[in-house]
């Protein structure tokens, strides 16, 4: 049998090359087996959602749901605002200054699932815990947001993610 | 091979052509199992019984339940309301799952204490620690299905783990959802998974006992079985004290089934999913306690999630961290200690994890998975260098038969 120098003989590349074809033929039939279990176009296309915030007052607290989750939209009064603008951005575990986290600094729009592991922090009733900082306490294993929605104390990672919001109106806004 | 010689004419072509029989009659009667096995050793056939009873109340199930979120509530309610019997098989099913976790929890606290993860048994152990990987999975999915509150942040929490995963955990957790959030998709993925790990439960277990059968069962005294007088046939001796089990463990179970059938349930599960409110208290099933404990003692997600793997993970090498020759315990006077701590620590963290994460809770949290690792990874490698045993008896039939346990002599080993 035909031998290049360092020994290897033309079975040996056939080995390998049918063995590699047989590979990427199994990659390609995995990929839509596992594709599959992605969101399908009819979940994509649910998109986005418009809300009308002109019924929200000051103080005022509400949910609305995009994607199936919680969206939380909390008019907040001066002094909320006032404490949120006040912390010293770089003592945060995810640092964020209030200012980048809304369009208008009045209206605080968030996805309202816990960053720990997807709990919906309560804080959206009058009744409700809302923490140490005043914005939201998450019940499941116990961490604390501010008034502006920054993760404070517990064991989640991050901020309440702010979702991609645009205003389309004075008073209507569009997730998504 | 000189095969076993049956009476019966059919059962003799049958074999001749499928040697089904020959191969019943060498692992059943012919199989030699230590005369001095303990009634802990019956907790492994339990769980295979269990298993059965589990797939067969699940297929009937199947029968009647309808995967979607619109419909799922409904439907469960209409097994237990209007199906005829379905309260019973579902109360058999449900309590079954938990049933299967204590007698699988007992067969493995077993083998810790009898040292039965040891050479040469690892991969009989590992194989075993697959099995409980399997089914934490499979009632993980199963809790999912009737779709209550419980059901819905259960499978919330439990997906979001997966996020920690560096770069790929988000993506990986929207291919689990089949979407933004747990939803309709989700809910028909794990039914269909549900259906799935059972059998392949039941194809590992075959591989658990084909492990079994190379070396026999380890015994109380964690020696080798040394010749004919230390061994009796499976059937019919093993065989027999195993239905005397299996009779009382269906009695007990029984008991639940019809008289605290929603005991080990939680109320809350009986309230339809509302995916925009998480109950003020979410705890998973009663045997997820204890690594629900660990992931919520560490306050970093990251951490905590590894953690709480990890606490299963040190089981894969268990047979590696213990590095005693002794297998069994009693002949152990320091392991015997610290085996009872190790059974302490874990029920004290299943208690925990019931408890709301805060004040001393999560204090002894965090004490108890200290404990937890510090058993498994310190305590373990030390003892079998510091630790002296006490002599081991020279044969399984020398302390039945003999004059107590001695010192094993080379010259004695005939008598
Ligand atoms: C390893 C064995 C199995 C375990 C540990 C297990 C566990 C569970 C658990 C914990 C539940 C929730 C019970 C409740 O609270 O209602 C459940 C439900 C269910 N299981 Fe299984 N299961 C097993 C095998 C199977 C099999 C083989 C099937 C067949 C398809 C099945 C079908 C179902 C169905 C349809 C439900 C929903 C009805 C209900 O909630 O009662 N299970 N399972
Ligand atoms: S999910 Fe909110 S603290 Fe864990």
């Amino acid at each position: 049998m035909a031998e290049t120098q360092d020994g290897a003989t033309r079975r040996d590349f056939i080995h390998v090359a049918s063995g590699t074809m047989g590979a990427v033929g199994a990659a390609c039939v995995a990929w839509p087996l596992i594709h599959q279990m992605n969101p399908a176009a009819d979940t994509l296309a649910l998109a986005s959602t418009e809300f009308d915030l002109s019924g929200v007052e000051e103080g005022m607290t509400v949910t609305i749901v995009w994607r199936g989750k919680p969206v939380f939209v909390r008019h907040r009064t001066a002094k909320e605002i006032e404490e949120a603008a006040a912390v010293d951005v770089n003592e945060l575990r995810d640092p964020q200054a209030d200012s980048d986290r809304t369009t208008k600094p009045a209206m605080l729009i968030l996805v309202g699932v816990c960053t720990h592991l997807g709990c919906v922090p309560l804080g959206q009733k009058a009744t409700d815990p809302r923490g140490d900082w005043g914005g939201w306490f998450c019940p499941c294993h116990g961490s604390h947001y501010d008034t502006s929605g920054r993760i404070r104390k517990g064991p989640a990672p991050a901020n309440l993610q702010v979702p991609p919001h645009e205003y389309i109106s004075d008073t209507v806004v569009r997730i998504g | 091979m000189s095969g076993p010689n049956f009476s019966n004419s059919v059962v003799r072509w049958i074999d001749h052509r499928l040697p089904v029989f020959t191969f019943m009659h060498h692992e059943m009667h012919e199989y030699p199992t230590p005369k001095n096995l303990n009634y802990w050793w019956n907790f492994g056939s339990l769980a295979g019984i269990v298993l059965v009873i589990l797939i067969v109340t699940g297929i009937v199930l199947a029968m009647h339940y309808t995967p979607h979120v619109d419909y799922a509530f409904q439907s469960v309610e209409r097994i237990m309301r209007d199906v005829n019997y379905g309260w019973l098989i579902r109360y058999i099913h449900a309590n079954g799952a938990s049933f299967f976790f204590i007698v699988v929890y007992i067969h493995i606290f077993r083998g810790m204490y009898y040292g039965s993860y040891k050479a040469p048994r690892e991969l009989l152990w590992i194989l075993g620690v697959v099995i409980l990987l399997l089914m934490m999975a499979t009632a993980f999915m199963g809790y999912v299905l009737p779709w209550g509150q419980m059901s819905f942040w259960g499978a919330t929490v439990i997906t979001n783990l997966f996020s920690v995963i560096p770069i790929v955990g988000d993506w990986i957790v929207t291919l689990l959802w089949g979407g933004f959030s747990v939803d309709n998709p989700t809910l028909n993925r794990f039914f269909s998974l549900h259906f799935l790990l059972p059998f392949v439960i039941v194809g590992v277990v075959v591989l658990h006992i084909v492990a079994l059968h190379r070396f026999g069962s380890n015994n109380p005294l964690g020696i080798d079985v040394r010749g004919k007088q230390d061994s009796i046939p499976f059937h019919p001796y093993y065989t027999i004290k195993d239905m005397f089990g299996l009779g009382v463990f269906l009695t007990i179970f029984a008991a639940v089934v019809f008289f605290l059938p929603n005991a080990m349930g939680h109320a809350d599960n009986y309230i339809p999913a509302n995916p925009l409110v998480t109950p003020a208290h979410i705890v998973p099933e009663w045997y997820f306690l204890p690594f629900y404990a660990i992931l919520r003692a560490i306050p970093d997600k990251l951490m905590g999630v590894l953690a709480m793997f990890a606490a299963i993970g040190v089981l894969f090498i268990l047979p590696w961290l213990d590095r005693s020759p002794i297998r069994s315990g009693t002949f152990r006077p320091l392991f015997k200690i610290f085996f009872w701590l190790l059974l302490a620590d874990c029920v004290m963290l299943t208690y925990l994890g019931g408890k709301p994460p805060e004040g001393v809770y999560v204090i002894l949290s965090r004490l108890g998975t200290l404990y937890y690792f510090f058993h498994f990874l310190i305590l373990l490698p030390g003892l079998s260098i510091f630790e002296t045993p006490k002599p081991l008896p020279r044969s399984i039939s020398q302390p039945v038969l003999g004059s107590g346990a001695g010192p094993v002599t080379a010259e004695k080993e005939n008598s």
